[in-house]
């Protein structure tokens, strides 16, 4: 018997409630929206430990929707991979919101940030707990829909041009994933993941999943802005408010795109060599392109997304080799990248609060004036450019190692290349952001407030403390039992309905 | 046969008209015409031949050509999120238009690099 869990559907319910909670009552006040949010996003934290805590003890949890049994009604899945990106969204989300408190004082209409942001949480985490292939679509449109009205949520003639091309993007995006959708169920009759993954094994033709395979992964990689689909992202997370591109970039492609990518691959439709190739070439092609254009931008925000670009393709490449080594430092490199590339916008967003621009040539010397924002910023760039102890240099090396393990020596090499480029990029924003000289014109500048800079300075504690997850015992609490859902693939369903 | 083939020209049509029109609002009727190709396609993948409800009766009346009512219902969701973006992204263009003064995609690229 399958342990069924109460803990699962709250991870939609509780933040949708608290996004309509603040729709309702928060027009007036100030408390109740920024309260609501804090304790929404604080309480997931708390679930999301709880859920990986019932993981670890109990192996993988279902919860149906109204109790109708699996194949037929609406399941929900916690397995390891599923407990980890929950963990990692609620955290981001948290402190993102904890900057937000400050940041947004300067925007009309906060209720309104608070309630579209909480939906965007809502739907990336139903698109994680769902074990259902229409609930997939149906959550990733939730928060798609959602965070491209965030992009345009300054409402001047840069958001609203970006919002605009993001949302035809994501929309085209989302029509590929309906129609494969819709190929799987007239192929299976069944929506049911685990049911359609053992449909799909018993009827052994590939032919199906090649077509819907190269849907879905068009239509994930235009969320997650795999290269050739990326020319979206660098108007898009530049133009939004800070803590939205912290967000989208931290987390929103990750759960749409990389997230999914895996569920429907490794635990639906089952992986071939040549699409653990094509991930891998993907993942190649989007970290070099994506270093060369990151090195020739002037604009803060616009390099730091490209910049995200560029790390996607690490994870995709980690994914992409396939050994256990390797499932293990995308995991954990997706978790870095979610927490400093937040880092890192959310001080770009400091930045700009104080100074009011972010072009790099315009500043000069902030670092006297910022200290607290200028460690911070460099905690999260030598964590982006690889340089231990940082976090972020333990996954570009697991990556990297796994690379030369399983003989790909080619990826490796241009992984390190890139990394190198990295570091000269990041080095552009810390010289000419925050070092040398202090230009007359900041010289009235003030630090951020408190709230912005606690936000701040525990994303920053994290980049450097990242790397403990390594040591035995919290890896494998943290990652180990997340990439082991790999290992497991398509299993996973004769599990999963064998429970039932 | 011939009507998935006409259901893929629909499709095909919207995804033309997105990616070569420059007026914005055209755009977005192509992404209308792209979305409801899916959604026929999905109706005409359910459609049987003489189908009936599928309400049990007592055995006497067989309700053998059953219409799976799940497509159906999947339709309608997928509409109403259709709707929902369709209605966002007309908002956008309108507060475009009173930015820039156009709807002419090329006449609105200040973001580049």
């Amino acid at each position: 018997m399958m342990p069924t869990s109460p803990v699962i559907p709250l991870f939609v319910a509780v933040p949708l409630a608290g996004a309509f909670a603040i729709a309702l009552l928060g027009k007036k006040t100030r408390i109740i929206p920024n309260g609501m949010a804090l304790i929404v996003t604080g309480g997931l934290i708390a679930f999301s430990i709880i859920a990986m805590r019932m993981f670890s003890l109990f192996g993988v949890h279902t919860y149906k929707l109204g109790a109708w049994p699996a194949p037929f009604g609406i399941v929900m899945v916690l397995d390891g991979l599923t407990a980890f990106m929950l963990f990692t969204v609620s955290l981001i989300a948290f402190l993102v919101i904890l900057f937000s408190i400050s940041y947004m004082e300067r925007y009309s209409g906060r209720w309104q940030f608070y309630t579209l942001f909480l939906l965007m949480v809502a739907g990336m985490n139903g698109v994680i707990v769902t074990g259902d292939m229409f609930n997939l679509f149906v959550f990733l449109e939730v928060a798609a829909v959602a965070s491209y009205a965030l992009v345009a949520f300054g409402t001047e003639k840069h958001e609203l041009e970006a919002a605009f091309k993001y949302a035809v993007m994501g929309s085209v995006g989302s029509l590929f994933v309906l129609l494969a959708i819709v190929w799987l169920y007239s192929y299976t009759s069944t929506l049911n993941m685990a049911d359609m993954a053992l449909a799909l094994q018993a009827a052994g033709s590939t032919r199906v999943a090649l077509v819907t395979g190269v849907l879905l992964l068009t239509g994930f990689a235009l969320k997650a802005a795999i290269v050739p689909f990326h020319a979206w992202l660098p108007d898009a997370h530049p133009s939004a408010p800070a803590p939205i591109s912290a967000m989208l970039s931290g987390v929103l492609i990750k759960a749409l795109g990389v997230y999914a990518i895996c569920r429907v691959f490794y635990s639906v439709l089952g992986v071939s060599p040549q699409l653990s190739m094509l991930l891998m070439v993907l993942g190649v092609v989007s970290m070099s392109v994506g270093v060369l254009l990151a090195l020739r931008q002037w604009d803060l925000k616009r390099l730091l997304a490209y910049s995200s670009i560029s790390q996607i393709g690490y994870i995709m490449l980690g994914i992409g080799i396939g050994t256990p080594l390797g499932f293990m430092a995308a995991l954990f490199h997706l978790f870095n990248h979610s927490v400093f590339k937040s880092l890192l916008f959310l001080g770009s967003g400091a930045v700009e609060y104080a100074t009011g621009t972010r072009d790099l040539r315009e500043m000069g010397g902030l670092g006297k004036r910022m200290k607290l924002t200028s460690a911070a910023m460099l905690s999260g760039s030598m964590s982006v450019a690889g340089i231990p102890p940082f976090a972020g240099f333990w996954s570009k090396l697991l990556i990297i190692v796994a690379a030369v393990q399983a003989g790909y020596y080619w990826f490796a090499i241009i992984a390190v290349v890139a990394s190198m480029l990295t570091l000269s990029y990041v080095m552009r924003i810390m010289r000419y952001g925050f070092l040398g000289e202090l230009r007359e014109k900041w010289a009235g500048v003030r630090e951020v407030p408190f709230m912005m800079k606690l936000s701040l300075g525990l994303l920053a504690l994290i980049c450097i403390l990242g790397g403990l997850l390594l040591l035995p015992g919290a890896r494998e609490f943290f990652l180990t039992q997340a990439a082991r859902t790999f290992s497991v693939g398509t299993q996973l369903a004769s599990r999963i309905l064998g429970g039932v | 046969m011939a009507v998935y083939v006409l259901c893929l020209v629909l499709f095909c049509v919207g995804i033309y008209a997105i990616l070569s029109k420059r007026n914005l609002i055209k755009i977005i009727i192509g992404l209308i015409v792209a979305e409801h190709a899916v959604n026929l396609f999905f109706i005409l993948v359910a459609y049987r031949i003489g189908g009936r409800a599928p309400i049990f009766e007592p055995p006497p009346v067989s309700i053998e050509p059953m219409v799976d009512p799940l497509p159906h219902a999947l339709v309608l969701t997928a509409i109403v999120i259709g709707i929902a973006t369709t209605a966002f992204m007309v908002a956008l263009a309108m507060r475009i238009y009173e930015k820039y003064g156009t709807y002419d995609i090329a006449r609105i690229r200040e973001l580049r690099g």
